[in-house]
């Protein structure tokens, strides 16, 4: 049963270790592989990881489809790699064997990117070279890459890229929506509605991000107490114990 | 001179490389709970910009130019080695301070503010000179990111946050209103 992440996990994962699925040796079904990084171990809104592009590029729909887009090739591609090369990479070498592949597939799309959608690429500027330490990525590869088999890896490695994807479009659906009124570029707010501008600067990536975490922990701690899910082991105490005293 | 002082500002403050440009995140987040390891994190990427910098300076003036598309490879190849002779070399030159910034120093390699530096400082075309002071003030700048934040974080440890914001939801509404604070900067210059 996926739980919140713990204080320690929350900081190792920051530390783009081996965080998030501690668990990793647990033996999982391939569907499991597949649906994990979807939703239940989102790499953004649960894992906090690849937190730099999905708050720097999600100021619009598009930008943040064409990064997650980005991002989904350069995970599933070397996710494909790493885990065919698990046996050859050393042990002691294997972090930098891992950026090294995934510099190669970044390089490819970037240069990919400047050249069929040159408008795009210039929007997200340096944001498709920094895939390359994208903690989600190194993450995968460490976790779970270098030690299963390849379609094993691939299956997870197009989990994780569409809960990312998924991430990406909800934060970059969010902020245009308020920050300009429209949704790719189409106007769908009433005439009279005035964007919220900081929405589309950085405070507002931290905002919505923010807001998200709030709403997600909400429906958790709301799931916590009507008894549908497990309780959590230390009840968080604050503003629900005060209601449940009262 | 007036230049470079105007790179060194507008690095650390107007455009703030976590609250303004969103790079350097993960340390932000996950060494942000106590100020004096703020201060280490903060100091030891400093010396790592500082490094990367004129690593960059001296890669596009002499090895990149007939191989543009290595230029990734390159740089993150580059940070990773500097990362990992910095750590030697602190270790046998201090073994004291090499206790004190224990697992931080690996981890910067991943840390995409170094990265960001490197390619930053191509896009711009700074000089030898220009990228040293580039880099002091992204360094000083993501130091004092790094200490508010840890301030903010370690004198609210006590306050009585609803449930629902405990850890990373606070964390990030704090973020969100220091970057809020730091876009008050951005009048500093016309440039």
């Amino acid at each position: 049963m996926p739980t919140a992440p713990t204080t320690q996990d929350v900081v190792r994962s920051a530390h783009c270790g081996t965080g998030g699925s501690a668990a990793l040796l647990v033996e999982t079904t391939r569907r499991q592989d597949l649906l994990r990084g979807v939703w239940k171990e989102n790499p953004v809104l649960v894992q906090l990881l690849g937190l730099c592009p999905a708050l720097a590029v999600t100021n619009t729909v598009r930008n943040g489809f064409a990064m997650g887009l980005a991002t989904a090739f350069v995970l599933v591609s070397s996710s494909f790699f790493v885990s065919s090369l698990k046996r050859l990479i050393p042990h002691e070498a294997r972090i930098s064997s891992f950026v090294l592949i995934i510099a190669t597939f970044v390089t490819v799309v970037d240069i990919f990117m400047a050249a069929m959608v040159p408008d795009v690429s210039k929007a997200l500027g340096p944001f498709v070279p920094l895939i390359v330490v994208n903690c989600m990525i190194l993450g995968r590869q460490e976790a779970f890459a270098s030690r299963r088999p390849v379609r094993r890896s691939v299956l997870d490695a197009t989990g994780t890229s569409t809960g990312f994807l998924i991430a990406l479009l909800l934060m970059g659906g969010f902020r245009e929506l308020m920050g300009s009124g429209s949704l790719l570029g189409v106007r769908v707010m009433p005439h009279n509605f005035e964007p919220w501008v900081i929405m589309v600067l950085p405070p507002g990536g931290f905002f919505t991000l923010g807001f998200i975490l709030l709403a997600l922990s909400w429906t958790r701690l709301r799931k916590a107490e009507t008894g549908r899910m497990t309780r959590p082991r230390r009840w968080p105490h604050g503003v629900l114990t005060e209601r449940r005293a009262a | 001179m007036g230049e470079l002082f105007a790179i060194f500002i507008s690095a650390s403050l107007v455009n703030n490389f976590v609250l303004a440009y969103f790079v350097g995140l993960c340390p932000f987040f996950g060494v942000s709970r106590q100020v004096s390891t703020a201060v280490r994190m903060g100091g030891a990427v400093t010396a790592v910009m500082l490094l990367t910098s004129l690593a960059v300076s001296f890669l596009e003036a002499f090895l990149l130019p007939p191989v543009p598309f290595l230029r990734l490879i390159s740089y993150i190849v580059v940070i990773a080695s500097l990362v990992q002779i910095l750590e030697m070399a602190v270790k046998k030159l201090s073994p004291v301070l090499f206790r004190e910034l224990g697992i931080f120093l690996p981890l910067i390699t991943t840390n995409c503010a170094i990265l960001y530096l490197g390619l930053f400082q191509y896009a711009r075309g700074y000089d030898f000179l220009q990228g040293i002071f580039f880099a002091l003030g992204a360094g000083a700048g993501f130091t004092l990111a790094l200490v508010l934040m840890a301030s903010i974080r370690q004198g609210s440890e006590l306050a009585s946050v609803p449930a629902i914001a405990r850890d990373m939801g606070f964390a990030l509404i704090v973020a969100g209103s220091l970057s809020l604070a730091f876009m008050g900067f951005s009048g500093l210059f016309s440039s």
